[in-house]
């Protein structure tokens, strides 16, 4: 029978979580490094036992984890031992250093602080990390200050995707109010050389050269809050997703407005229809049906918890404006939790199952693709994301 | 043989319980007990001083003899008491947050 194992970081720790098909009961086990920020924690579609999981903190910095066991033991990459002559040296796996060569570099002085003026790029943590879908040891990772890695060697080494930052609007991208995080990055399946990404406040960014080359993909998107509604960069991109068999169709939760394009991220169009509040910071697809998608909207930018106190996922089943509230199992009074950008994922089982945690600690789970609700778990620390992983 | 205290984060990071010991080249500095600690533990590189710039963390201190030696030159020799192993080299996690 099939397995579930959920992936869960958390503000004090990471936490994984095993059932079976049924996905009615629950092993809960961790916390593992405990008392760390656990930004984000994925498996590699290639290998189900390689896990990547991002640690970080505001004293010690940033530690990359990996497992090659599913979870049961873990090692720093690089970190196990001395290194022999002619071997790459030791201690690299948190070093994320950017670009600065010559060639690709020299442009990558500034960006836009908070007061308008130009700051420094100043590395601080791995906010997401993307396996491969073909080679377990190839990782991308997006961080802040807003840049993509790549580590081809297990995450012994991490190299930036200097074209990114270098591409010309680098200086206009002005971090949102949890930084300049690049937080989303979506590999294409059908396309190797095609890759999504978004940063906020930046906006999404697209790539069909591997990484090599970017350009903004904004068009249609609108933002009152910034000078220039319609700008080609600047827009508050809180998280897109992506359905396997339709990679041209992406789904964005923006700041305000849920999006979707048709043609790669070449124009948007707004979709929240009849939401009761459009901003939110999740935004997920069911693993089968391409056109029916998830997200959960909270009241405001200054309020983040649900409206009403009611925690209510929303889905459409015809890819966006006409919404319907799932409400079984989950709390319908006095909930004042928010649910995070990465903190949402789907599973692969016939019957979908979808997963959301919360800055409350809760870990909801329903197998008939939101229909009905469950938690797994109640009490875990704030809930910064989810991942699932659908083993044989 | 330098004597270090280590913060339980790093304890925890390094796999190591109490004190660790580390043995250095020449003067005994903080930079030569940190490069020492970090080739002897290479996970724990970056976590004390910037992979870049070399530079202590801001929320990273460190103390021997009861004195904060935090904005000493990493050059600077550390006391003869820590030199000799009679009193330990701490690296201390500032407090700070929660």
């Amino acid at each position: 029978m099939s397995k579930v194992r959920v992936l869960v970081g958390t503000r004090k720790g990471a936490f994984i979580l095993t059932a079976d098909g049924k996905r009615d009961k629950w092993e809960v086990n961790g916390p593992y490094f405990a008392g760390w920020e656990m930004y984000h924690v994925k498996g590699s579609p290639a290998d189900p036992n390689r896990i990547y999981a991002s640690q970080t903190s505001g004293w010690f910095g940033q530690i990359l984890q990996r497992s090659s066991d599913g979870g049961k033991t873990w090692e720093t990459p690089g970190g196990e031992k001395m290194p022999k002559p002619g071997e790459i040296p030791a201690g690299q796996s948190n070093k994320f250093v950017y670009d600065t060569s010559p060639e690709t570099g020299k442009p990558l002085t500034t960006h836009e602080f908070y007061d308008g003026t130009q700051h420094p790029w100043e590395f601080k943590r791995v906010w997401h990390l993307e396996p491969s879908l073909t080679d377990p040891d190839t990782v991308y990772a997006g961080v802040e200050d807003a840049a993509i890695f790549r580590t081809t060697d297990g995450a012994k080494t991490w190299h930036e995707l200097a074209g990114l930052r270098g591409h010309g609007t680098g200086p206009k991208w002005q971090p949102g109010a949890g930084g300049l995080g690049l937080h989303t990055i979506i590999l294409d399946p059908s396309n190797p050389g095609r890759i999504y990404i978004a940063i906020s406040a930046a906006g999404a960014f697209r790539t069909d050269d591997a990484g090599k080359t970017w350009k903004p993909i904004n068009r249609g998107l609108k933002s009152s809050y910034i000078p220039d509604p319609n700008a080609e960069v600047g827009h508050c991109v809180h998280h897109m997703a992506m359905h396997r068999l339709r990679p041209n169709v992406l789904f964005m939760q923006k700041h305000w407005d849920v999006m979707r394009s048709d043609n790669a991220g070449d124009l948007w169009q707004e979709v929240s229809g009849n939401l009761p509040t459009d901003f939110g910071f999740v935004i997920d697809v069911h693993a089968h049906e391409p056109e029916t998608i998830y997200v959960v909207p909270i009241k405001s930018d200054s309020e983040h918890f649900p409206l009403e106190g009611k925690l209510r996922v929303y889905r459409s089943r015809t890819g966006g404006n006409e919404w319907e509230a799932l409400t079984k199992g989950l709390p319908q009074s006095n909930c004042y939790v928010n649910v995070l950008r990465d903190a949402m994922a789907v599973d692969q089982l016939d019957s979908c199952g979808v997963y959301f945690g919360t800055t409350g600690g809760q870990v909801y789970a329903s197998s008939d693709a939101g229909d009905n609700w469950a938690p797994i778990v109640r009490d875990l620390p704030a809930v910064l994301s989810v991942e699932v992983q659908t083993l044989p | 043989m330098i004597r270090v205290i280590l913060p339980q984060h790093l304890r925890t990071l390094a796999r190591v319980e109490g004190e660790v010991q580390v043995e250095v080249v020449g003067l005994a500095t903080q930079r030569s007990v940190l490069d020492a600690l970090e080739a002897r533990y290479p996970m724990l590189c970056g976590t004390m001083r910037d992979h870049a710039t070399q530079k202590r963390r801001p929320f990273i201190r460190f103390f021997a003899c009861e004195e904060d030696l935090s904005l000493e030159s990493p050059d600077t020799p550390l006391p003869e008491a820590v030199a000799t192993g009679a009193e330990p080299f701490l690296v201390v996690g500032a407090i700070a947050g929660g």
